[in-house]
C-alpha cells in the first residue's frame, strides 16, 4: 500500500506546485467561491508586507488569518496538503480496522439479525478506501489524527480550532471516539467516563492557551484576536460567496443585526449535542457529519470546506444502497457548481442580473449539500437498523414492511 | 420534504413519467417551437419606451447645419488617404487641433494566429487617433464617445468627415457635461479592441498596443458611425456585440426617436418596420426580422465596434448609412442632427444606462420582447431533456455504468479529448486551419468504431462502489448510462448557455434536443445516423448561414454556401483568438464532445 500512496502525494503535490505557479492561479485567487477573508492568499502577502515593514499586520482591516504558521507560509500549504493527505490515509486505514474488530465483535456476540451477510463489510473493498480518500483530498486545514493518543489528537484540535474557530465542535465526537477506543462507556454516572473527559478537556484547553499565548509573544499584541476569532464571529465582511451569511446581513438593518448574528452562529454549533446523543456509538459518523455541518454553516466557506467532508464519502461506500435521492442531488450540486461562475458573470461583468440571482444559487447549493448530509445521515440509522433487524422486514401480518422517516 | 422521503409518492410520480414520456417530451419540444415563432405576433410584443427619466422628458433642438463643411473633410480625407495609402494620422490630428480638440495617437501591433484571408491581414501595424472634446464646466468624469471605424480602403471618409464637422460643432456649446471622444480607428475592429484594453488597462486579447496618453473619464456610452456615400437612404442599427451581448435598450429607443423626429429612414436588420400589425404580413416580417437577429446574435461575433464596447459596460450602437435605390436621400445633415440630437441627450444621464433591458429580441424597431417573455421557449426546450433524463432514472439507470464492463474504454474522456484537439490543433497549422478543422470533426466520426475495438482493461478501482450487481440487463445499462450521462452533459450546457446568450442557446437546443432524446441503438440505425450528423454543431453552422441569408433575401447556392460556411468557420477561430469570442470554445470543447458522446450511443455494440 505504501507505493500507491506515494505515486498519489507526488501527483498531487507535482499538480499543486504546477498549479501555483500558472497563470491559472491568478485566475483562480480571484473567484469568490474559492477564497474567503480568511483564506486569500492576496490577504496573506499583505500581511506578511505589513510585518515587513515593521507594521502589526491587524492593523488594516485586511488581514484575518492566524499568525504561528506565518513564518513558513510558502512551504506551509504544500506540506500541510500532503501531511493531511497521509494522516487521512492511515486515519481511514486505522479507522477500517476498528470497525473491523467491532463487527467482529457483534458478530460473535450475535447482535445482528441472521440474513445481514451482505450488509457486513469485507476487508478487500475497504482497502482501497484509504487510497480513494487521499486523492479526493483538496483543501487542507490542519486535521487531527487520531491515533489513539488523545494527547495528540488534543494538540491538533487545538490548532484547528486556534486556526478557524469551529472545530471546537469536533471536541466531542473526538472525545467520544478516544473514549470508545479506551472501552469506557458513555453514562453519565461512570466515573471513568467524566475523569477522561476532564483530562481530555484540560489538554485540549491547555494546548489551546499555549497556542493562544504563543502567538501574543510572536506580535507582542492581542490584537489578532479581535482580527481573527471577532471577524469570524462578526462577520463584517460581505463579499459573496457560497454561503449563506452574506446576502442576508447585506440586507438586514443593524438594530437586528447583532441577533441574527447569534442565531445563524449558534445554528453552526448548536447540531453538536442532539447528534452526540444519537451518533454516541459511532463517532467517527458524527465527526464526518460534524465537519460538514461545519463546511455548509460556517461565516465563510468555500469549495475547499466543501471539499474536505466530500472527501470522506468513500469511507461510506456502504451506505450507498440506502442513499435515496443520491443522483438528484449530484445533479443540483454539479448544476450548481456550472451556473456560480455564469451567473457571476451576469451580474458582475455583464451588468444585468443582480445578487438575486447569485444567492439563489447559492441557496440552492447549500440546500442541496444539507440534503446529502441527511440523506447520509438517514441511510446510516437505516443500515444500523437493518443490521439489529433483519434485512427483509416483515410487518406483522407478513407482507414486506418498508422503513420510512418520519 | 415529501418527494424527497415518501416512496410511495414517488413511486407514483415515476410511473406517470414513464409511461407518458415520449407525449410530452413531444408536446414540450413542440410548444417551445411554437412559443418561440409565437415572439413576432403582437400579444407577447411591447412597444418600446423610454426607461430613462433623464433622457426621456427633455427636449433638445438641433441646430447643427455643417454638412458642406462635412463633405470638404471628407475629400480631404480621402485625398490623403489615397496618398499615404494608410490612415493619414499627421493629417488627422492637424484637423483635431483646428477643430479645437486635444488629440492623441495610439499605435498597436498584432500578428494573428494564422492569416485571416477575409481582410487579407496577417501582421496587423496600426495608429489610432483620437481628439477629447473636455466639458467646459465638468471636471471629467465622464466621457461619450463617436468612433469611426476605418478600414484599409477610404471606405469610412463621409463618417470622418461629419465626425470632424460634429466635432467643430460640438466645440461651440456650452452644455457639455461630459468629455467627448472623437475616436478613429485603423484596421476597424482591432483598432477599437486595441484602443479599449489601452484605455481601461487591461489585457484580454494580447494585443500590443502602447498606452494611452489622454484619458477622459469612464466612458458612458458609445455610438460608432459606418457611412458609404454623402447621401444615405436609410440608416441601418445594429445592437448585437459580442457573444450576444446586447447595449442597454434605452439607447436603442434614443435612436429610435431622433429617427422619428428627423423623419430619418430607420431599418434594422437592413428590414424597415412593418405597417400594418392586424394581418398577416406585418407579423410575418417582424418574424423574419426576429430570426436575423437570433442568428446574428447566436453567431457571437462583435458587429461592429459598439461590439467590442459592450464587454467594458460601456452602451454602444452601429449606425450604417445605407445608400439604396429610394428617391429621397437624406444628406449629411440630417445624419448630423440625429447625432447631436442622441449626443444632447445623453450628455442628460446622471448614471449609467440601467433602467431599461439588457436582455431583449427585437421584431421590428419599435417592438421588444423581453426576457421573461422569451425564456419559457428555451425552458420549454430544456424540459424534454429534464423528461428524458428523469425517465432514464427512474428506469433504474446509474451514471456509474458509463464506464461499465461491457464497454470497458471510457467514452468521456476520449470524446473530450477529441474536442480538446478540435480546439488546440487546427490553430497550430497555420494555412490549413479550416481543413484541419474538419478534418479532425470528421475524424471524431470513428470513434465508436475504435473504442470497441479494445478488449477489457484493468477496471480502475475508482469506478464501482462495492454492491453493483450487473443483471442481464447488462447490455442495455450500457447504452442508457451513457445516454444518461450525455443528457445531463447537454442539459447543463444549454442552460449555462441561455442564460448568457438565449439565442445560441435555444438554435442548439432546437437542433440538438430532437436528436439527443430519440437517439438510441435499436432502432433504424442510417436513419437515426442522418439525424444526427444533419443536427451536429457543423451542420447546424451551416444551415444557418443558408437561413439567414434566405432571409436576407439573397439566397445562396450550394457552392457559394460551403465556400461562406469555410470562411464562417476560419472567421469563427480567429475571432476567439483576437477578441475573445466564445463560440469557437464552446462549440469544440463543449458541444462537440457532447454530441460525441451520442454518436457513440447511436453505435453501441
Amino acid at each position: 500500500m505504501a507505493a500507491p500512496l506515494a505515486l498519489v502525494l507526488v501527483v498531487a503535490v507535482t499538480v499543486r506546485a504546477a498549479l501555483f505557479r500558472s497563470s491559472l492561479a491568478e485566475f483562480i485567487s480571484e473567484r469568490v467561491e474559492v477564497v474567503s477573508p480568511l483564506n486569500s492568499w492576496k490577504r496573506v502577502v499583505e500581511g506578511l508586507s505589513l510585518l515587513d515593514l515593521g507594521v502589526s499586520p491587524y492593523s488594516g482591516a485586511v488581514f484575518h488569518e492566524v499568525s504561528v504558521p506565518f513564518h513558513f507560509i510558502i512551504l506551509w500549504s504544500l506540506i500541510t496538503d500532503a501531511l493531511t493527505a497521509v494522516a487521512l490515509y492511515f486515519a481511514i486505514q486505522d479507522f477500517n480496522k476498528v470497525v473491523f474488530k467491532k463487527q467482529k465483535l457483534l458478530l460473535e456476540l450475535d447482535q445482528y439479525a441472521p440474513d445481514v451477510a451482505e450488509l457486513i463489510r469485507t476487508p478487500m473493498e475497504m482497502r482501497y478506501i484509504p487510497l480513494k480518500v487521499a486523492l479526493l483530498l483538496g483543501y487542507s486545514i490542519p486535521l487531527f489524527l487520531f491515533t489513539g493518543s488523545a494527547f495528540l489528537s488534543a494538540i491538533f484540535l487545538a490548532l484547528a480550532t486556534y486556526q478557524s474557530l469551529y472545530p471546537i465542535t469536533l471536541f466531542v465526537p473526538g472525545l467520544l471516539y478516544l473514549l470508545q477506543r479506551q472501552y469506557i462507556p458513555v453514562k453519565v454516572k461512570s466515573k471513568a467516563f467524566w475523569i477522561f473527559s476532564w483530562e481530555y478537556a484540560m489538554m485540549y484547553g491547555g494546548s489551546l492557551v499555549v497556542i493562544i499565548c504563543l502567538s501574543f509573544f510572536l506580535l507582542s499584541s492581542w490584537d489578532f484576536i479581535p482580527a481573527v476569532y471577532g471577524f469570524i464571529l462578526s462577520v463584517p465582511d460581505l463579499t459573496p460567496n457560497i454561503g449563506l451569511f452574506w446576502y442576508f446581513f447585506a440586507e438586514m438593518f443593524e438594530h437586528f443585526s447583532l441577533f441574527f448574528v447569534c442565531v445563524f452562529q449558534i445554528n453552526v454549533f448548536f447540531y453538536t449535542v442532539p447528534l452526540a446523543i444519537k451518533l454516541k456509538e459511532h463517532p467517527i459518523f458524527f465527526m464526518f457529519i460534524q465537519i460538514a455541518i461545519i463546511s455548509i454553516f460556517k461565516s465563510y466557506p468555500t469549495v475547499g470546506d466543501v471539499a474536505l467532508y466530500m472527501a470522506f464519502f468513500p469511507v461510506w461506500n456502504h451506505l450507498y444502497r440506502f442513499l435515496r435521492n443520491i443522483f438528484v442531488l449530484a445533479c443540483i450540486i454539479i448544476i450548481c457548481s456550472f451556473l456560480f461562475p455564469v451567473l457571476w458573470h451576469l451580474w458582475i461583468y455583464a451588468g444585468s442580473a443582480n445578487s438575486n440571482f447569485f444567492y439563489a444559487i447559492t441557496l440552492t447549493f447549500n440546500v442541496g449539500q444539507i440534503l446529502l448530509i441527511s440523506d447520509y445521515f438517514y441511510a446510516f440509522l437505516r443500515r444500523e437498523y437493518y443490521l439489529t433487524h433483519g434485512l427483509y422486514l416483515t410487518a406483522k401480518d407478513g407482507t414486506e414492511a418498508m422503513l420510512v422517516l418520519k | 420534504m415529501g418527494l424527497l422521503s415518501d416512496p410511495v409518492r414517488r413511486r407514483a410520480l415515476a410511473r406517470i413519467v414513464l409511461r407518458l414520456n415520449a407525449p410530452l417530451c413531444v408536446l414540450s419540444y413542440v410548444a417551445g417551437i411554437a412559443w418561440f415563432l409565437a415572439l413576432a405576433f403582437p400579444p407577447l410584443t411591447q412597444r418600446t419606451y423610454m426607461s430613462e427619466n433623464a433622457m426621456g422628458s427633455t427636449m433638445v433642438e438641433e441646430q447643427f447645419v455643417g454638412g458642406d463643411r462635412a463633405r470638404a473633410f471628407a475629400r480631404d480625407f480621402t485625398a490623403h488617404h489615397r496618398k499615404s495609402g494608410a490612415l493619414p494620422v499627421a493629417w488627422l490630428e492637424r484637423t483635431m487641433q483646428s477643430v479645437g480638440l486635444e488629440v492623441y495617437t495610439q499605435s498597436f501591433s498584432r500578428k494573428l494566429p494564422f492569416p485571416d484571408e477575409t481582410h487579407e491581414r496577417y501582421m496587423v501595424l496600426g495608429t489610432n487617433v483620437y481628439g477629447i472634446l473636455r466639458a467646459p464646466r465638468a471636471a471629467s468624469t465622464e466621457s461619450l464617445v463617436l468612433t469611426v471605424p476605418c478600414g484599409p480602403g477610404s471606405t469610412n471618409s463621409q463618417a470622418v468627415g461629419l465626425m470632424l464637422a460634429l466635432a467643430a460643432h460640438f466645440r461651440g456649446q456650452i452644455y457639455w457635461a461630459k468629455d467627448i471622444i472623437f475616436l478613429v480607428t485603423e484596421h476597424d475592429l482591432l483598432g477599437t479592441e486595441a484602443w479599449l484594453e489601452a484605455y481601461h488597462d487591461v489585457n484580454v486579447t494580447g494585443i500590443q498596443s502602447s498606452p494611452l496618453q489622454g484619458r477622459a473619464g469612464a466612458i458612458q456610452a458609445a455610438v460608432a458611425l459606418e457611412l458609404s456615400s454623402d447621401v444615405v437612404t436609410s440608416l441601418d442599427v445594429t445592437v448585437e456585440g459580442l457573444n450576444g451581448q446586447l447595449p442597454n435598450l434605452d439607447l436603442l429607443n434614443l435612436f429610435q426617436t431622433f429617427c422619428q423626429k428627423g423623419g430619418l429612414l430607420c431599418t434594422l436588420q437592413g428590414k424597415l418596420q412593418p405597417q400594418d400589425w392586424t394581418s398577416l404580413d406585418g407579423p410575418l416580417q417582424s418574424l423574419q426580422t426576429l430570426l436575423l437577429m437570433v442568428l446574428r446574435q447566436a453567431s457571437g461575433r462583435p458587429h461592429g465596434p459598439h461590439g467590442l464596447f459592450l464587454r467594458y459596460r460601456v452602451e454602444a450602437l452601429t449606425l450604417r448609412g445605407i445608400n439604396s435605390f429610394r428617391q429621397y436621400k437624406y444628406d449629411l445633415v440630417a445624419v448630423g442632427r440625429a447625432l447631436e440630437g442622441m449626443f444632447r441627450k445623453l450628455n442628460h444621464l446622471l448614471e449609467r444606462l440601467h433602467q431599461s433591458f439588457f436582455f431583449y429580441l427585437l421584431p421590428a424597431l419599435s417592438r421588444f420582447v423581453s426576457i421573461g417573455l422569451y425564456m419559457p421557449a428555451a425552458g420549454f426546450l430544456l424540459l424534454v431533456l429534464g423528461l428524458k433524463i428523469s425517465s432514464l432514472h427512474e428506469a433504474g439507470v446509474n451514471p456509474e455504468e458509463a464506464g461499465g464492463p461491457s464497454n470497458p474504454a471510457p467514452t468521456l474522456p476520449a470524446a473530450q479529448a477529441m474536442g480538446l484537439a478540435l480546439y488546440i490543433l487546427p490553430v497550430l497549422g497555420q494555412h490549413a486551419v479550416v481543413l484541419t478543422l474538419l478534418a479532425i470533426y470528421v475524424a471524431g466520426l470513428a470513434l465508436p468504431h475504435n473504442t470497441h475495438r479494445h478488449s477489457s482493461g484493468p477496471e480502475l478501482p475508482l469506478n464501482l462502489p462495492p454492491c453493483r450487481v450487473m443483471s442481464s440487463q447488462a447490455p442495455d445499462r450500457g447504452w442508457m448510462a451513457l445516454k444518461l450521462v450525455a443528457l445531463i452533459y447537454l442539459a447543463l450546457q444549454l442552460g449555462c448557455i441561455s442564460l448568457t446568450n438565449f439565442s445560441l442557446g435555444f438554435l442548439l437546443a432546437a437542433t440538438m434536443v430532437p436528436a439527443a432524446a430519440l437517439i438510441n441503438p435499436h432502432g433504424p440505425r442510417s436513419l437515426y445516423a442522418i439525424l444526427l450528423v444533419l443536427t451536429s454543431p457543423a451542420a447546424t453552422l451551416l444551415g444557418s448561414l443558408f437561413l439567414w441569408r434566405e432571409l436576407q433575401e439573397m439566397p445562396l447556392s450550394l457552392s457559394e454556401g460551403w465556400q461562406l460556411f469555410l470562411a464562417a468557420l476560419a472567421q469563427g477561430v480567429l475571432e476567439h483568438h483576437t477578441y475573445s469570442a466564445l463560440l469557437f470554445p464552446l462549440l469544440t470543447l463543449g458541444l462537440y464532445p457532447c454530441w460525441l458522446l451520442f454518436w457513440n450511443v447511436l453505435f453501441w455494440k
